[in-house]
Parts: C-alpha cells; structure tokens; sequence
C-alpha cells in the first residue's frame, strides 16, 4: 500500500465519523490492524445506524413477514407482492427526515428520487408515489410565509412544508410518476425535526424482478447514471444517524450534506435499467443511496457470498482530485450498479449511451469474500465482506416506561370550549390544520400521469390504480402518532387498522404492508420503550390483518431542543381490489340514499383532535380494542363495495362521525339529514363521562365525545335501505339518516348541528391561506 | 390512420398519449434522434420535460432531429397536435404563435378544467358538438398563454383561438381564458390541458379528450379519401 494510505487514522477520528471507542477496537480486530483512511470510512458508515440498524433488528426480526401474496420480503431494495396476472407490484417507504429539516425542497426532491430507485433497481415500473409529512404547528392560516430565520409563530413549518411539497412535486412530476396520495400532520413536536417519508410502488412482470446479490467471479460491475461528486459526503452518518443540530448555524453547516436531485438525470437511468432488464443484459441490480458507492457494492457483495475489486480511478468524477475515501462515500444522486457478464458489457455500455447515461466498468466480481478498492491499480483498502456487512454489533434496547408524560400538553386553540355549541366545534375542526381540506397541496402533484388513477385524491380513502386484468390496486398511507405516543401499542395497531379501513372503502383486501419507524434516541429508555412497544403492536396488527411487512425503513435520533417527536410508525399498505369499476368513493352521490353507521364504534375524545385543540393533556393509555371485530367488520365493508352495493364509504378517523360526514358531503356536493335517536344513543357506550342528563338529552361532554370522538372500526355508509339492511347482518349497523338538502343537518337530541355547504367547504379550505 | 407520437428524453406523458391514439386508430413512438416520421399521418408532440426542461420549456427539444421532421411535416400540411409540454415545443418551433409563461400563482397546479370549444369545424375539434364544454385535467407549471394584443386580435379574428377555459377555470392566468390555439392554415394545435387524460371514464369520469384524436382522425381521413 502506499504511504498516504499507511497514514492511519486515529481513534479520535474513527470518534468523529460517529463509530463508539468499542466498536473502533472491533473493527480493529476484524481487520488484524488498524484500518486507513478509505477503510475507516466505509466502516464508519456501514455500522452507522442508518445502514446498520444496530438498535432495530433485533425488534424487526419479531415482525410477520411470510404470507401467500408475498414475493420478495425484507432485505431487498423494496418488498413486492403478487397481484395477479402475472404482475408483482414492489413497494416500499422511506424517509427523508434530517435532510428536510436542514433543505426541505432538495431534501424531499431526493427522498422521492431515491424510493423509486428502490423500486426500479428490483425491475419494476414506478407508478405512484405517496408522502407522508409532519411538520410543527403552522400558526394561524394567512399568516405571512417566508424563511426559517424570518421568526414568529408557525413560520418555520410553512417554509418546511412549502419546500418540502415543492420538492416533492418537482421530483414526482418531472419524472412522469404520479403522486396520489398521502397526508400531513401538523405537531408541536416535529418543530424543531419534520418527517418527510415517502412511499413508492411500481409494477413489474413476475419472472422481471431481480435481486441485487452479486455473481459470478469474473463478471463486471458497472456504475452508470450521473457522476459522482463531493455532495452527500457522509450523509448516512452525519444526518441520518445522530440528532440534529439544535440551532441555525449547525443546520447551515450540514447543508452541504444534503445531496441535490436532478429528476431528468433519474428518467433517463429508470429508463436505461428498466431496458437493460428487459433485454436480460444484467445479472443484478443494485442502486445508490446512503452512504453510496460503499453501501451498494458490498450490499451486492454480501448478499452473493462473493468478493469485489473496484477501482475509484475507473469511476466517472464531477470534480477532480477526488480522494479514493471520498468516492467511496460520496451519496451524489442517480446513480445504479450493476453486475454483467463479460459477454454483455459492450452491448449495457452502449444502452447507456443510447439513454445518454454515464456508464463506466468499475471492477469486478471475485471470489475473495473482500471488499478491496484500487486507485489507478494500487491498493488503497481491503477488507471483510462480512466484517463490513454483518459483523456491526447489534445494542439491545433498555426499554423502560416513562414514569411522567414524555410531551407536553397541546397548545389550546382559542375560541372552542368542551360546551361549546357543535356546531362551533365542527367548523373549527374542519378549519384546523390536521384536518382541513389537502386540496392546496396535491394539487402540486401530478396524480393521473400513466392513466391508471382511477381514484384521486379526496374521492375516495385510498388511491386506486387499474391494472391491466380489470382489477386495481389500492394504496395508503397513514400515522395519527398522537395517539401512538398516547398508547405505543395500540396507538400503532390504529394506525394499520386505518390503512386498512382506508383499503376496504375502495374495496381492497389487503396483499401487505411496509413501514417507516421514525422514533427519537433508542439510546434513552422511553424512547427504546416507544420502539419495543410500537413494532409489538405492529405485529400483532399485521398478524390479525394477514397483512405481512414486505419492507421499510427506520429513522432514529428525531430529536429536537425541545424532545423527540412523537412516535410515528408510518404505515404504507397495498391491497387489490377485483374490479375497478367498483372502487368506492367517499362522497355523497344521490339524493335519497340512506345514510348508516356501520362497525363496532366506541368513540372516545381523549388523544383525538378535538382533544389537541381543547389544549387537553395526552391520555396514559387508550382503551382497548377488540382486533377481530374491527377486521370483520372491514370485511363486511370491503365485501359490500365489491359488490356494488354502497354509494359511498368512508371510515370515522380524525375528528370523528361529524367530520366524516361533513367529509362525505363536501366530497359529494351534496347535504345530508342526520338524526342520532334513541337507537343511537344506546348503541354509544358512555365511555366519556356523563351522560349528565336523561337519555335523549346527552350533556355536553357525552355529545361531544359522539359526534367528534375517534376509535377505530367506525364507518360512513351510504347507499340503497335495501343494501344497508343486507349489511346489517354482517355488521353492527345503525340507519342514522338520509343524503339531500343544501347543507350538513345532524339532530342530536340536544343542541343540533346546522352549516350549508358552502359554510362547510369555507372552513375546510383553511390551509390554503398557508400558501398565502 | 397511424399517429406518430414523438418521444423525448423526459417525455412523461408520450405512452399516454400512444394509448389515446390507439382508441381511434393507430399509433407508434417516434424516438426524438430519429429524422423521418416513419409514414405517420398526424403527429403528436407529448406532454413531459423534453430534455428536463431546465433551459426553458420546450427550448431544446424544437432542436430535436424529430422535430425538424415535424416542421416539415407540418410545412406540407400535416396534422401536428401538441400537448402541455408539445404545445411549448410547438410554439418555440415557430410553428404556432405566442408563449407559455409561468402560471400565476407560480406553482405547478393540477386541475380538472372546464374547456369552451369554440369553433366545431376544425380538424382537431370536428368531432366536437358544437355549444358543448369538454370536461380535461390540465397539470403544469408553464401554462400561461401570452402574446402581444395585436396578436391576440388577429388570432380571435380569424378564428385561431379553439379553446377557451370556462368561466373560473383560468388558473394559470392565459390573456384572454386562451386554452388551445391553431396555426393560421388550420393543421397545427396545441393546448395546455391533457386530452389523452380524459380518454376513458374509469379514470377521472371523463371521456372528453377523446373527440380531439377522433377529431384528427376524421380530418386525416377526409384528407385521404
């Protein structure tokens, strides 16, 4: 080796690139000395937390992941499913959280472009793509926008949901992917740390699909897609693996971290691979992310039980005087590695030129189980495949619970009391941010780009896309993480139960799921109780659902000046549906329809948004739920809308049966004539307290807690008596009204609710003023 | 009848826009280093991000060995359809009048609109009824239609104007609600809302864009017999 090589690096070095003193000893161990500068560094971001998962894979291993839909599991660039037809569709989330926070547009705009990678560099088409945001509390809507460093309440949100949107949009819609869905929450405690996740899925022809594990000694490895620069250098260790900076000027000084995206420079590379897979030129496929050129090549390695000789003086470069460590780690964006036969090389080489890709033979495969890398023929790093790869040693998390509440109470928002008229409640939750109409924001996303949008967003709870059989797919995403850091357990089993509910509206059956971890420092007790019990519940959810995990991703150290964020397991589930044609919608649709609540219903207004805006403190727990009625009850649901029976179907979330229905109608365009009679009444459980007056005149808190509490299992039909009454047999289901009239009417049996349309759509289009 | 549907790097909408074709006839990829159109009858130039549009929309790819086809193509009077970003390329290409200029409320905006056909006697709106509104998605970031009042004059006087957004549905703030604009000869179109989206009810609930291929095909056809 040469003599800059032999420079070694010391253990303050190895402290720097975030590796703990016990873990630089080992890595001494496993190489029989100490490593270089080149081997430091790859180390250093292999046993980093993002590429390693040290402190989740002992609890992800708990995780259901085998079912009959199944294809391709964890461990691959993205899960897939089979979808009939001799189709798989892949899908996976990710996040995108440090990068966001420190430049939400390039930030976001690479967190799309690296999620479909994912799902290209596995041989599939993308064909959606969806978000999932949470951002601190905008402040009050028309608010001035503007830079982090402006000031004032809600400023920093509005600038990192504006550029994030923005990001994302830029990406998705450049590259002819449409975005059809998603959601964002607005909480106190993601001030300080946003979470972008987004989720892609893509379609692919069974035998189409291929691996990213390495084979065949001999054969070449081929980088191709964009050069590769100083960005992104050390992002897997730096951003995504410590907690942030907890001020301005560390934030400006990690800026260079975040990697830039050119979503042309990626249409081109889907393009070249998806073609290169076609013509059967590649023997696997691997794309660039975290920690770059290292994580993919001894990825590829690792998971064929070969070795791999490369060659950084053989890598395109955007600069000169590239040092050999600094190829190695570089995340520059839109990159992929492929493994091809000798006899192929000419034939990829020119397909990379024809989608004017940089392509480039870096090196190849050996049959050494190294990992060694050559500048210019000298040898500058050699290591362990498997020392790189497997031997990062795995913490157990010291989970404990927290003896006092881990967040703080929510801010009160003026003007809305627990006696407050309802309908003065309903038009404030409306108006509020978790709950107000997405429309200023997907209207930013192309979603009907590939003609198979059969539902876009807003008109029904899940997307929906045709597939060629006459089927369809439906997908979701969702998280309320208030009621996770509520009940860790249970607050995730909601959040896959309403994935779920959102799937049997359309009428989907679930085929699987994928999941984006992001929790504070698993290194803290609660936090590490958090995790412990959120992927319990996770489980057990999925389990009951025979909805398996197929993949997903893990974001650690969201932390904040002011705390971690709540926990916010993000749930992405994929299903089918057997006929598109008779995807459910969410609206009202004809006059004279009989309105039902259907499913086992048990609202509670603890932890729920009326509670966020009454300023109430987080309950210690949530109540228990009943799994298998809530499953049977999306079944009935799901097996009416494939019948055809309903008009619509909605599921009760955030804000409960009042919203739900406002929704319906906004949805719709049309009003509805509720009444909540005796029959009602006794079907509510008094699980708030009260009722304070005799039956028939509920008090305050009791018709609170039914028009605007939330559990899961509750849905909003409508459709035919007829066909409501033949869902009766199957579900709880009470007849509470009919669909007309010019607004929203909803007799309680004390102070009723009365708002027009038009009053109704005015306070739902609130966050438009955010976008001032 | 056989459409051409040229393809850029960064077209987006170029398979949509096949597949539109092909509900009325038939339909091929044009790939853009390709100089001869290879027997089409009618072009379409896609929507997308020719060339990822980072110049200005539709600079680079007028330049594209396919589009000097498409020039002369159109030169002879062949009929040349140009969709979003094919409308941009069209009207760099010289070969219809005016600009698109950034939206007015500077965001990339997707919208179902409401469109006023305005004249039914058109190679490209023949199959449309006369008085009837199209019901398209229209999605962009470059949609504003600008040209100089002489122009705009002359354009609505001599009947170039063939689209118009319905009260309310100008979100991209076009002078004069202009959706869609022909060349003087009648045999170039480009609009900035997405016919090829509206081909099939399941997706989106309407058919509406389907009368302008249709359209193309009955001119194509008359011209041939």
């Amino acid at each position: 080796m040469s003599a800059a090589a032999l420079e070694l690096p010391s253990v303050e070095d190895a402290l720097a690139l975030g590796l703990t003193r016990a873990e630089y000893e080992l890595v001494c161990e496993k190489q029989g000395r100490a490593p270089n500068q080149v081997e430091l560094a790859m180390y250093s971001l292999l046993w980093s937390e993002h590429c390693a998962y040290k402190h989740s894979k002992k609890l992800l291993r708990t995780l259901p992941t085998e079912g009959r839909h199944v294809v391709m599991g964890p461990g691959e660039n993205a899960g897939a499913v089979d979808v009939g037809g001799g189709l798989v569709c892949a899908f996976k989330v990710e996040s995108h959280n440090h990068p966001s926070a420190v430049e939400p547009f390039q930030g976001a705009a690479t967190g799309v472009g690296g999620i479909l990678r994912d799902i290209f560099a596995i041989g599939a088409r993308p064909i959606a793509v969806l978000d999932s945001l949470r951002f601190g509390e905008p402040g009050p809507a028309g608010g001035a926008g503007g830079s982090a460093q402006a000031g004032g309440a809600g400023t920093r949100a509005r600038y990192l949901l504006d550029g994030a949107v923005a990001g994302i949009g830029h990406y998705g819609n450049s590259i002819g992917v449409p975005t059809v869905g998603g959601e964002v929450y607005f909480e106190a405690p993601y001030e300080h740390n946003c979470l972008v996740n987004a989720m892609a899925l893509g379609l692919a022809p069974r035998e189409r699909l291929v691996r990213s594990a390495a084979a065949g000694p001999g054969n070449a490895l081929v980088l191709f897609g964009a050069s590769t620069g100083r960005d992104g250098i050390g992002g897997a260790s730096v951003l995504a693996s410590a907690e942030l900076d907890h001020d301005e000027q560390g934030a400006a000084a990690k800026r260079p971290t975040v990697q830039v995206g050119d979503p042309f420079e990626e249409k081109k590379l889907m393009e070249c691979s998806l073609e290169l897979l076609e013509r059967g030129l590649i023997v696997s496929l691997q794309d660039l992310g975290a920690a770059g050129l290292t994580s993919s090549a001894c990825e590829m390695a690792s998971k064929g039980a070969v070795g791999i000789d490369l060659d950084v003086a053989a890598v395109p470069l955007r600069e000169p005087d590239m040092q050999p460590f600094e190829i190695m780690v570089s995340e520059s964006q839109e990159r992929m590695l492929c493994v091809v036969e000798p006899a192929d090389l000419d034939a990829v080489l020119a397909l990379c030129a024809k989608w004017e890709v940089g392509g480039a033979a870096i090196g190849s495969v050996t049959d050494t189980g190294r990992m060694r890398v050559f500048a210019d023929g000298e040898l500058v790093g050699d290591m362990p495949v498997s020392a790189l790869v497997d031997d990062c040693p795995l913490y157990d998390l010291r989970p404990e619970k927290p003896a006092r509440p881990v967040y703080g109470a929510p801010a009160a928002t003026a003007g809305v009391t627990i006696a407050s008229a309802p309908r003065a409640i309903l038009l404030a939750l409306l108006s509020s941010p978790n709950l107000s109409s997405r429309r200023p924001l997907y209207e930013q996303y192309d979603s009907i780009v590939q003609s198979r949008t059969v539902r876009r967003p807003e008109q029904a709870d899940a997307a929906v896309l045709a597939l060629p059989d006459g089927g369809a797919l439906a997908v979701s995403i969702d998280c309320n993480a208030r009621r996770v850091a509520a009940d860790p357990a249970r607050g995730t089993i909601a959040a896959v139960l309403e994935c779920a509910a959102n799937l049997a509206c359309v009428g989907a059956e679930p085929l699987g799921t994928t999941n984006n971890l992001n929790f504070g420092n698993p290194e803290k007790p609660h936090i590490a109780w958090q995790l412990t019990e959120a992927v319990r519940g996770l489980g057990e959810a999925c389990r009951a659902l025979q909805a398996p995990i197929v993949g997903g991703n893990v974001s650690l150290y969201n932390e904040g000046a002011t705390g971690p964020i709540y926990p916010t397991p993000v749930i992405g589930m994929v299903g089918r549906l057997p006929d598109a044609r008779r995807a459910g919608r969410l609206g009202f649709a004809r006059a004279g329809d009989r309105i039902a609540l259907a499913g086992p219903f048990s609202p509670t207004l603890p932890a729920g948004e009326l509670a966020k805006l009454l300023g109430w403190e987080l309950p210690d727990g949530l109540p228990e739920l009943d799994l298998a009625a809530v499953a049977a009850a999306q079944a009935a649901v799901r097996g009416a809308v494939r019948e055809g029976l309903l008009a619509s179907a909605h599921d009760i979330a955030e804000g409960g049966l009042a919203v739900a229905l406002a929704e319906c109608c906004l949805a719709g365009g049309l009003g509805a004539r509720v009444e909540l009679g005796a029959e009602f009444w006794a079907a509510i459980p008094p699980v708030v307290p009260g009722p304070s007056g005799a039956p028939g005149a509920p008090g305050p808190e009791l018709l609170a807690g039914a028009l605007f509490g939330e559990a899961p299992g509750g849905f909003v039909l409508s459709g035919p008596a007829e066909a409501l009454e033949r869902l009766a047999e199957s579900v709880p289901l009470l007849a509470i009204g009919e669909v007309g009239g010019a607004g929203l009417e909803i007799a309680t049996g004390a102070q009723p609710i009365a708002a027009t349309l038009d009053e109704l759509a005015g306070a739902h289009g609130a966050l438009a003023g955010l976008f001032g | 009848m056989r459409f051409g549907v040229l393809q850029f790097p960064g077209s987006c909408d170029d398979l949509d826009a096949l597949a539109a074709a092909r509900r009325v006839g038939e339909a091929e990829l044009i790939w853009h280093a390709r100089r001869d159109l290879g027997g089409a009858e009618a072009i379409v130039v896609p929507g997308g991000f020719s060339y990822g549009d980072y110049l200005r929309a539709g600079a680079i790819a007028r330049f594209a060995p396919a589009m000097e086809a498409v020039i002369e193509f159109a030169r002879a009077g062949g009929l040349v359809l140009g969709i979003c970003n094919g409308f941009q390329v069209l009207c760099e290409a010289r070969l219809l009048p005016g600009a698109l200029l950034g939206n007015v409320n500077l965001r990339f905006t997707s919208r179902q609109v409401r469109l006023e056909v305005l004249d039914t006697g058109t190679a490209f709106t023949g199959a449309c009824t006369p008085g009837a509104s199209l019901s398209i998605p229209a999605k962009h970031s470059w949609g504003r239609y600008y040209a100089d009042e002489p122009t705009l004059d002359a354009l609505e006087a001599r009947g170039q104007v063939l689209l118009r957004y319905a009260p309310g549905e100008n979100f991209n703030g076009s002078l004069r609600d202009i959706a869609g604009v022909r060349n003087e000869r009648g045999n170039v179109f480009g609009l900035m809302p997405h016919p090829e989206h509206a081909v099939d009810e399941l997706l989106g609930g309407s058919a509406d864009g389907l009368r302008i291929f249709e359209s193309m095909r009955l001119a194509a056809e008359g011209a041939l017999a």
